[in-house]
């Protein structure tokens, strides 16, 4: 299979982040919505690119230890 | 007319004011630490990090303004206090080129295994640790932005204050930490098939 990237494609790459972003305007949005509707292949790399943020959120997330939680309580200054 | 309220009234309502305040930092603590856990290089440096940002932001509560962002408001303290204490020892990032475009990651994992460009299957194939470390492999100045944005849900106008840059840095540091990230991963990946 051939991959057809053309401009269409290279404007999409770029819209791809400040529209995971939510942060173009609703023109591009329209813009960015109407290529990833006929571009099969843009349109799995933003799924892909979404998934993979949803991933590394998951991935990296780390609690914090009870210990740590009570000596910030502890922080507070007390009532005279 | 009404009358001046009294020296016993005022110390009561900055009492009232002051527990109110820590409250709601305290009730912040969570969403705090897992950012400090990614700007910090260690899980015990963020823990220092997040006693001593704490201990500032109850000492200096009268300076944080009542219905402004108190979590950014925090966070501030913190980046500033990690940047004081001089745990920003890496070393400048090195400006290699970049792959150019943003897709070489997903092109990458689905070459890659066994096949499926199924495109919330091949993120599967990065290990949790990978994640991790391909993360802390970020240097300081775009990870700070990274995290903010990306694990702390913070605005580009947020995390420039939080930071004290310009937008316009914010999202540029964004965009080249988010790729250094895939590089990261993208070199895992490679390590893995190996």
């Amino acid at each position: 299979m051939t991959d057809i990237y053309d401009e269409g494609c290279a404007h999409c790459e770029e819209m791809m982040q400040p529209y995971l972003d939510h942060v173009l305007s609703d023109a591009e949005v329209r813009e960015a919505e109407r290529h990833l509707q006929e571009c099969d292949k843009c349109r799995r790399r933003y799924r892909f690119e979404e998934s993979l943020r949803r991933y590394v959120r998951l991935a990296v997330d780390e609690q914090m230890s009870p210990a740590l939680k009570e000596k910030l309580s502890a922080l507070r200054i007390p009532l005279d | 007319m009404a009358e001046a309220p009294s020296d016993a009234n005022r110390i009561a309502t900055g009492a009232r004011d002051r527990v109110r305040f820590e409250e709601e930092a305290l009730a912040l603590s969570d969403q705090v630490y897992r950012v400090a856990r990614h700007i910090a290089n260690s899980r015990e440096d963020a823990e220092e990090l997040v006693q001593e940002t704490y201990a500032r932001a109850f000492r200096s509560w009268r300076s944080y303004q009542p219905g402004t962002n108190l979590r950014a408001w925090l966070l501030r303290i913190l980046t500033n206090l990690n940047i004081d204490r001089g745990r920003r020892n890496q070393r400048a990032p090195q400006m290699q080129a970049l792959e150019a475009n943003d897709y070489f990651l997903y092109d990458k994992l689905a070459d890659s295994g066994d096949g499926t460009t199924d495109e919330d299957r091949v993120v599967e194939r990065l290990s949790q640790d990978d994640v991790v470390s391909a993360l802390s492999a970020v240097p300081h100045d775009f990870r700070d932005v990274l995290v903010l944005v990306d694990l702390g849900d913070f605005s580009y106008q947020d995390a420039a204050q939080i930071l004290d840059i310009p937008i316009g840095t914010v999202m540029s540091r964004l965009h080249r930490g988010r790729r250094i990230l895939k590089r990261e991963l993208a070199e895992s990946v490679a390590e893995g098939d190996s």
